[in-house]
């Protein structure tokens, strides 16, 4: 990277001049970084559409293999149809230009309605469940790695690296259906699947949202262990790396209390390193929420793939993994962003 | 004890692996032998774990599931180790644009939605043991390029390997003889946790349906008939993730503690 990594987001408090200035290299930031996400997505355009097609199998094969009534002529037309028939490189191109203005084509199922329209109506509640847990991560992490980092070696402490390994080994669906025995079918405490009780449409708007943060309760929770478990131990080592710093150092001899060095000073720079970390966990969610949407019947973008990639509805899995690794771009430059806010060593110059 | 988690993680590696290779003789039924008469029977003294939906022995299932798990875990690691150290190695000793160009790869792929990438080419390709051993292979080499292209830089400013080019040793001697025997210790370690990364991939896909196909057992399709049965069987549940969480955890202790052993710099 160059040195325009640096310069971001903070403008304010300069003279009006370097303002300008710094406002014009953030922008150049910006495009160079949004144009540097081109060459990576047609190379994950390029890998997805060659695996897809030079696997053996087709939509069209698939439902009439064995209907006697569909004659090789039937099945040509059909190939015709939906341009299988032509060589690669131009499905391949025709597919490229149609993407450069968000047209994803049909789906191949029967409904034969837009694919970018049967994503965007389950995008919201996959970057939801996704968010929440991301939120969910952070509120429980952080202050489990702080105060394990500060009591080092205590029974926390041990404790939470019990918990750390446990949350990196188990299963989520395991953990998902445990609680799914426990909590639904057990206590009946929680329902057990989609995201709305059946009566749904006759409850008022707040008996609405509670009916919904029940439904996505578990479903949350299980999508966020194992970040919850990465991220407490790194909370912790860089807590532990930040307390021995040279600075730390000086406010002890200078009489600082303990607690405000802990949660003033040490807090911040620790906290750095996992805004790189919740970037890079987003490939993992969106993965994963093919798992957990499974598990809990919820209708989002993991559920829709599933069906996809089982019925081969080319330009439906097509388009999910586009806009499932766009997400990810995003999530990683969301991330660099707020590391360049929070870190002023980077906003303010310097080479990376 | 002076390594406790490599010794621990260790023990439960070695007790998952016996009871794996010795699943024929230990197994107390024919995992796959139907019993209509004892259909899903909680577990009792006659079925430790109980029986499934066709009355088989869900533990005997369990002990050869354990073979199919441990197997694709081995071979998939050592296919992204094996992509893994090539590519690294070749991008830390080449530098310049192969090393820009493989690492731009690398990055690529990393932010690939890659559990989509492994799903969509299973269900294209028909799921079987093998082609999960593939893509699971294909899609997790990335950390170890990274780590063996960083080992790889980091030495190659050393002496001994200033000495070694000055004598004109070719790069593939160079890499083969010099460079990765030093490398060795991190590429151990993240074999390790691969395998434990590739045993929870495979018990999920599985769980998906897209793994390992019944009528063989995996830890993985026995969940899927715990789910579909959650009213009513929950040993079918819980004992196969059970198997899978000691096991993964197992992996994970093991490699944990052999960074602890093989990394001078954490010591301490």
């Amino acid at each position: 990277m160059t040195n325009y990594h640096c310069i971001v987001t903070d403008c304010n408090g300069d003279s009006k001049r370097t303002k300008l200035l710094c406002y014009a290299l953030m922008k150049r930031y910006l495009i160079k970084r949004l144009a540097g996400m081109i060459p990576l997505l047609f190379g994950i355009t390029l890998i997805s559409f060659a695996i897809m097609h030079v696997a053996p199998g087709e939509p069209t094969v698939v439902g009439q293999n064995f209907n006697p009534k569909v004659s090789a002529a039937d099945i040509n037309r059909l190939r015709a149809y939906y341009g299988l028939d032509k060589p690669l490189y131009e499905q391949y191109w025709s597919w490229l230009k149609r993407l450069a203005v968000l047209d994803f084509g049909q789906s191949f199922s029967a409904d034969h309605r837009p694919v970018l329209n049967k994503i965007t109506e389950r995008m919201p509640i996959t970057i939801w469940i996704n968010v929440l847990a991301m939120v969910f991560i952070f509120l429980i992490a952080i202050p489990i790695g702080v105060l394990s980092a500060a009591h080092r070696d205590s029974w926390l402490d041990r404790g939470m690296t019990v918990f750390v390994f446990v949350g990196f080994a188990v299963p989520s669906f395991w953990l998902g259906l445990l609680l799914m025995i426990a909590f639904g079918v057990h206590l009946s405490w929680l329902p057990i699947s989609g995201i709305h009780d059946y009566d749904w449409r006759q409850m008022g708007f707040w008996q609405q949202q509670g009916d919904l943060a029940k439904h996505l309760l578990l479903p949350v929770f299980v999508s966020s262990i194992g970040g919850l478990a990465g991220m407490s131990r790194f909370m912790r080592s860089g807590m532990l790396e930040v307390i021995r710093a040279d600075y730390v150092t000086t406010a002890r001899a200078m009489g600082i209390s303990e607690s405000r060095i802990r949660y003033r000073y040490a807090l911040k720079n620790a906290l750095l390193p996992i805004i790189t970390l919740l970037g890079l966990s987003v490939p993992g969610l969106i993965g994963g929420s093919v798992i957990v949407e499974q598990l809990f019947s919820i209708p989002g973008m993991g559920l829709l793939f599933y069906g996809a990639v089982l019925a081969r509805d080319y330009p439906l899995v097509m388009g999910i993994t586009v806009i499932g690794a766009v997400l990810t771009l995003l999530g990683n430059l969301l991330a660099d962003l707020a590391y360049a806010w929070a870190d002023p060593r980077i906003r303010h110059g310097g080479e990376t | 004890m002076k390594h406790p988690l490599a010794l621990t993680g260790g023990s439960i590696v070695t007790v998952v692996a016996v009871l794996a290779l010795l699943a024929p003789w230990l197994a107390p039924y024919n995992p796959d032998a139907i019993h209509v008469h004892s259909i899903l029977l909680p577990p009792s003294w006659n079925h430790w774990c109980g029986t499934d939906t066709l009355g088989r022995d869900v533990l005997s299932r369990m002990l050869f599931g354990a073979r199919v798990s441990l197997s694709v875990g081995f071979i998939a690691v050592g296919i992204a180790i094996a992509i893994g150290v090539l590519l690294g190695s070749i991008a830390g000793y080449a530098g310049g644009r192969t090393d820009a160009l493989i690492m731009r790869a690398t990055d690529m792929v990393l932010c690939f939605p890659t559990f989509f990438l492994i799903l969509a080419v299973i269900a294209f390709l028909e799921p079987s043991i093998w082609n999960i051993m593939i893509v699971i292979g294909l899609t997790s080499w990335m950390g170890v390029a990274r780590l063996v292209r960083a080992e790889v830089l980091s030495l190659s400013h050393r002496e001994f390997i200033m000495a070694a080019e000055s004598l004109g040793v070719a790069a593939p001697r160079m890499i083969s003889r010099y460079l990765l025997p030093n490398a060795m210790g991190p590429i151990i370690v993240s074999a390790v946790l691969g395998i434990a990364g590739a045993v929870l991939i495979e018990s999920g896909l599985s769980f998906l349906g897209l793994g390992v196909q019944p009528p063989n057992a995996s830890w993985g399709n026995i969940l899927t008939e715990g789910k579909d049965n959650i009213q009513i069987a929950w040993w079918l549940s819980l004992y196969p993730g059970l198997a899978i969480l000691i096991t993964v955890l197992g992996y994970n202790l093991l490699g944990e503690g052999l960074r602890d052993i093989l990394d001078p710099r954490l010591r301490g």
